[in-house]
């Protein structure tokens, strides 16, 4: 269980999570989502230890985390598509990656290399290596130590079909056996098939919190795409227009 | 027993000498003897000093006791031979053991007022000066080995000494450890050739207001100072070796206010200054070689007529340096290992001037600190910089036809008659 | 300290297998063989490797350095979800970094320069060749130190990459001119104190006036040659420059660790 308190996080003038209260429970997967720069990557960075806020707290199972190293044993992170230049081969890095885990509780590397068919691709150079290949090690580096909580960034995103649905069924398994899973996807059916719990983010705030049953009960929506996007309406006018102007200016950046 | 045997006719005798115990065996053979008699040394330590000699003899260690028949004044008296007269030779023998003095000029041999002396093949040792000769002429040192070890600058003699002096010749002798190697003070015509003069605590030739003498073939390696020419003038230094003189105030050559002179044949070494040139004028400076010396050429103060040319000037840290920057001295057909030219109607010559002096050089003549910088990148971007505009460099002082071939630098005899080809 | 020591050892696998590193191996190698080779000897080969090494080791090492932790950016933010304490992470990527740097050149000048130390050299040469070693080594060092401070302050490459071009060029060229500029202001005072002093601020210039020392280049320098002698000479001299040498390796360090252990990734 992962408990945020009041957490604020600026980048310069920009309020990013703006004094952000949440709960996050074991065997429960929650998706968090909102637009572009809504704060979602901040959220799962700062649960991380990756961002600093300026000020809250965070409890992991009731204790105090912020600032420690340690509590990051029972995470695993599996980041958006990672760039890795590195010299180091696929092998090499999931070996490292154990190494530095001291003592991490039984090893599923093996099992998972052989769920994504990454056999023919262990020996080769990270940075030879395609998007959806390196996303499958990410993969197994994030699954690979039973970790309680998993801390999934655009897991899907580069992934070809067959191993996007072996994915979700890996996450789906891993709920069943008491995880905490946190998400973030810009995939609606994906968050449908996977998410029990949606956190809504807006401008650094929590807009909505709740079962996905609950949102679209809510809106009166039949899919969540929908709903989302009537989330938004709701949301006044002036608040709309920047958000427009947000989007407007992502893409022409 | 008999220690002096009489041979001979009745106008130049021999006396053989051998060592006793009783001491004085020379000073008494010395008084006994005739003018043009022959004392003849055999070998054995002979403890004796301030052994006058007013009349001509000839003072030799007997065959085959040649280095072995040793004069030893034991650091007691003043000189061992006090030579007073002309006619003098001596040949063959070892002296040594001459006290330090701070008020005389304590010699193993002193010549005054004496002509057509010869000093040969002796050997001195651990002398306060070796062979001082004042107001003689004509006197010939030859092929002496003179070797002082201890002392400092102030408690040391030269070896060769020669003051107020006239035709003299100083020839294959090889002196260490002295404080001047070879002395030279208001000589006249005196001949220095095929001497060593090496690791002296000053210079290993030192030699002032001296006109007309020439020095040829000697080496001179590793002295404290290096080699100091000041005050003359028709000074002549051909084919001298000058090498290694490493310290801060050495220099290979160090001339002052020296005037219508030639050099010739030199090769200058692995020196803090090749050649340190002050005041000196109408002076010809060719077919040497300057390797390899932190400055190869310091022509500072009034110096001026001078030519300097054919020479090889390769791998010096600062080719030329001076403080003077008109044209008063010429700078021409010489070998610069730092040319970059190009020769275009290939006639030997490059196309474009070569400047000598770095403008970093003019920068450490002003201020010395300013050479931690050396090897820096700042300066050697400035050398690009100078080659890019040359503007920046003295204008006035550049070779403008410089040889793109290092000269082959052979005796000066030889250089002559390439010349005349 | 186990886990620096693992990073560093991947830091240096990784290293070791990029063409950078060969390359610079390769060059300083080639460099000092063709000076040995047709060079002459020993102390010439080192006053033209001289030149090389303060000019290239500190603009590769900054450079590389930069580039290095840009580009591993993606992997250090996965190595921060791990269990791992940030100055752990900071300290294994410097030495993942300046361990190879250093290891490259003292193979690539090393070597050939060792190599031939036979009978035939003198303990002063020796003695500057190990100075040389010495020196490049301390530069390497640093300028990754302060590579790292580069681009863990600026997260924009292109400006990081400037910052760094900026620092090399301040260290490499720029203050020895504003040290000339005092020293042509001020030439009518003695100045071997101050120039002294200023030589050992800046760690390349400090680097070249000590392997210039062991040339016999000091007795150019006459007075100024006899001063800077008779201090590095002396164990006070020789401490304050080796803690001149350490105190440009630590301050970027720790600077670059405190930059490091608050940042945002």
């Amino acid at each position: 269980m992962i408990e945020l308190r009041n957490c604020t996080k600026r980048f310069g003038e920009h309020t990013v999570l703006n004094g952000i209260n949440l709960r996050f429970e074991a065997g429960s997967v929650t998706a968090v989502l909102g637009p572009n720069g809504s704060g979602k990557t901040t959220l799962m960075k700062t649960i991380l230890g990756l961002v600093r806020p300026e000020s809250g707290e965070m409890f992991i199972e009731g204790e105090s985390v912020l600032g420690g190293a340690e509590y990051r044993n029972v995470i695993g992170y599996m980041p958006q598509i990672a760039r890795f230049q590195d010299n180091l081969t696929a092998r090499e890095l999931i070996a490292m990656i154990r190494d530095i885990r001291e003592n991490p509780p039984g090893s599923r590397e093996e099992e998972l290399c052989a769920m994504f068919d990454l056999a023919p691709h262990l020996g080769k150079q990270l940075k030879t290596l395609s998007g959806g290949t390196r996303q499958k090690v990410n993969a197994v580096l994030a699954f690979m130590f039973n970790p309680q909580i998993l801390m999934l960034d655009e897991p899907t995103a580069g992934l070809d079909p067959i191993a996007a649905s072996t994915f979700k069924d890996l996450v789906l398994a891993e709920r069943e056996a008491g995880r905490m899973i946190l998400l973030t996807s810009h995939i609606m059916s994906e968050v449908h098939e996977l998410a029990d719990t949606i956190v809504f983010l807006l401008e650094g705030n929590v807009y909505f919190q709740g079962a996905s049953a609950e949102l679209l009960a809510n809106t009166g929506e039949n899919t969540l795409e929908r709903a989302i996007a009537r989330l938004l309406q709701e949301k006044n006018h002036s608040a709309a227009f920047e958000l427009k102007n947000l989007k407007t200016q992502h893409f022409s950046a | 027993m008999l220690a002096v045997c009489v041979f001979g006719n009745a106008t130049a005798k021999t006396h053989d000498l051998y060592p006793s115990h009783e001491g004085g065996v020379i000073a008494r053979a010395v008084s006994g003897a005739q003018a043009g008699d022959t004392l003849r040394l055999h070998a054995g330590v002979y403890q004796e000093h301030d052994i006058v000699i007013r009349k001509p003899l000839v003072l030799i260690a007997a065959a085959g006791d040649e280095h072995k028949a040793v004069i030893d004044a034991t650091l007691k008296g003043s000189s061992i031979v006090f030579v007073r007269t002309s006619g003098v030779t001596m040949r063959g023998l070892v002296l040594r053991n001459v006290p330090v003095s701070y008020m005389n000029d304590n010699a193993a041999i002193r010549v005054e007022g004496a002509q057509n002396g010869t000093f040969e093949n002796l050997r001195i040792d651990n002398a306060l000066f070796g062979l001082y000769l004042a107001t003689s002429a004509n006197c010939h040192i030859v092929g002496n080995v003179l070797r002082a070890t201890k002392g400092n600058e102030s408690s040391s003699g030269n070896g060769i000494h020669l003051w107020r002096c006239d035709n003299i010749t100083v020839e294959r002798n090889d002196v260490h450890g002295h404080r001047d190697g070879i002395y030279l003070e208001f000589n006249r015509h005196a001949l220095v050739r095929g001497n060593t003069s090496e690791g002296n605590m000053r210079y290993g030739l030192h030699f002032m207001f001296s006109d007309s003498c020439a020095y040829e073939g000697n080496t001179f390696r590793n002295n404290g100072s290096g080699v100091a020419v000041m005050y003359s003038r028709f000074v002549r230094m051909t084919d001298n070796r000058f090498l290694n003189n490493w310290g801060a105030a050495a220099y290979g050559v160090l001339f002052k206010d020296i005037t219508d002179s030639y050099m010739a044949g030199n090769h200058f070494i692995k020196n803090t200054v090749g050649l340190y040139a002050e005041g000196v004028n109408r002076t010809k400076i060719e077919h040497n070689e300057f390797r390899e010396n932190g400055w190869a050429l310091k022509m500072l103060g009034s110096s001026s007529d001078n030519v300097f040319r054919f020479n090889n000037v390769i791998g010096n840290s600062f080719d030329v340096t001076t403080n003077s920057f008109g044209s008063e001295n010429r700078f021409i057909h010489n070998y610069w290992s730092r040319y970059e030219g190009y020769d275009l109607d290939r006639n030997g010559l490059g196309d474009v001037p070569f400047r000598p002096v770095r403008l970093f050089s003019v920068l450490v003549e002003e201020q010395q600190p300013a050479l931690v910088l050396m090897h820096s990148l700042l300066v050697n971007m400035l050398d690009v910089a100078e080659r890019v505009i040359p503007s920046m460099t003295p204008e006035a002082l550049m070779d403008v036809a410089p040889s793109m071939k290092p000269f082959e630098i052979t005796t000066t005899k030889a250089q002559t008659a390439i010349r005349k080809n | 300290m186990k886990t620096i020591i693992k990073l560093t050892r991947y830091g240096i696998i990784s290293a070791a297998r990029s063409r950078w590193i060969l390359g610079y191996t390769a060059f300083f190698f080639l460099a000092s063989e063709g000076l040995m080779r047709f060079g002459g000897d020993t102390s010439k080969a080192v006053a033209s490797l001289l030149n090389v090494v303060l000019l290239l080791i500190p603009l590769v090492s900054i450079v590389i350095g930069t580039m290095t932790v840009y580009n591993n950016r993606d992997f250090t933010e996965l190595l921060l979800s791990q269990p791992l304490k940030r100055g752990s992470l900071f300290a294994g990527q410097y030495l993942g970094l300046a361990l190879p740097l250093t290891a490259a050149y003292l193979l690539g000048v090393g070597v050939p320069l060792l190599a031939r130390m036979g009978s035939t050299d003198s303990v002063t040469n020796a003695g500057l060749v190990l100075m040389l070693l010495a020196s490049g080594t301390a530069l390497t060092h640093i300028f990754t130190a302060l590579a790292l401070v580069v681009a863990t302050r600026y997260d924009d490459r292109a400006f990081g990459l400037g910052a760094a071009l900026l620092l090399w060029l301040m260290a490499a060229a720029l203050y020895d001119g504003i040290m000339l500029a005092v020293i042509w202001t001020f030439r009518d005072y003695p100045l071997e104190m101050p120039v002294l002093a200023m030589s050992i601020l800046n760690p390349i210039d400090l680097a070249r006036t000590l392997v210039m020392l062991k040339f016999d280049v000091a007795a150019l320098m006459g007075y100024t040659g006899a001063v800077f002698e008779k201090f590095f000479g002396t164990a006070l001299g020789m401490s304050a420059a080796a803690s001149a040498l350490l105190f440009w390796v630590l301050a970027p360090f720790g600077l670059g660790m405190k930059i490091f252990a608050k940042k945002d990734f």
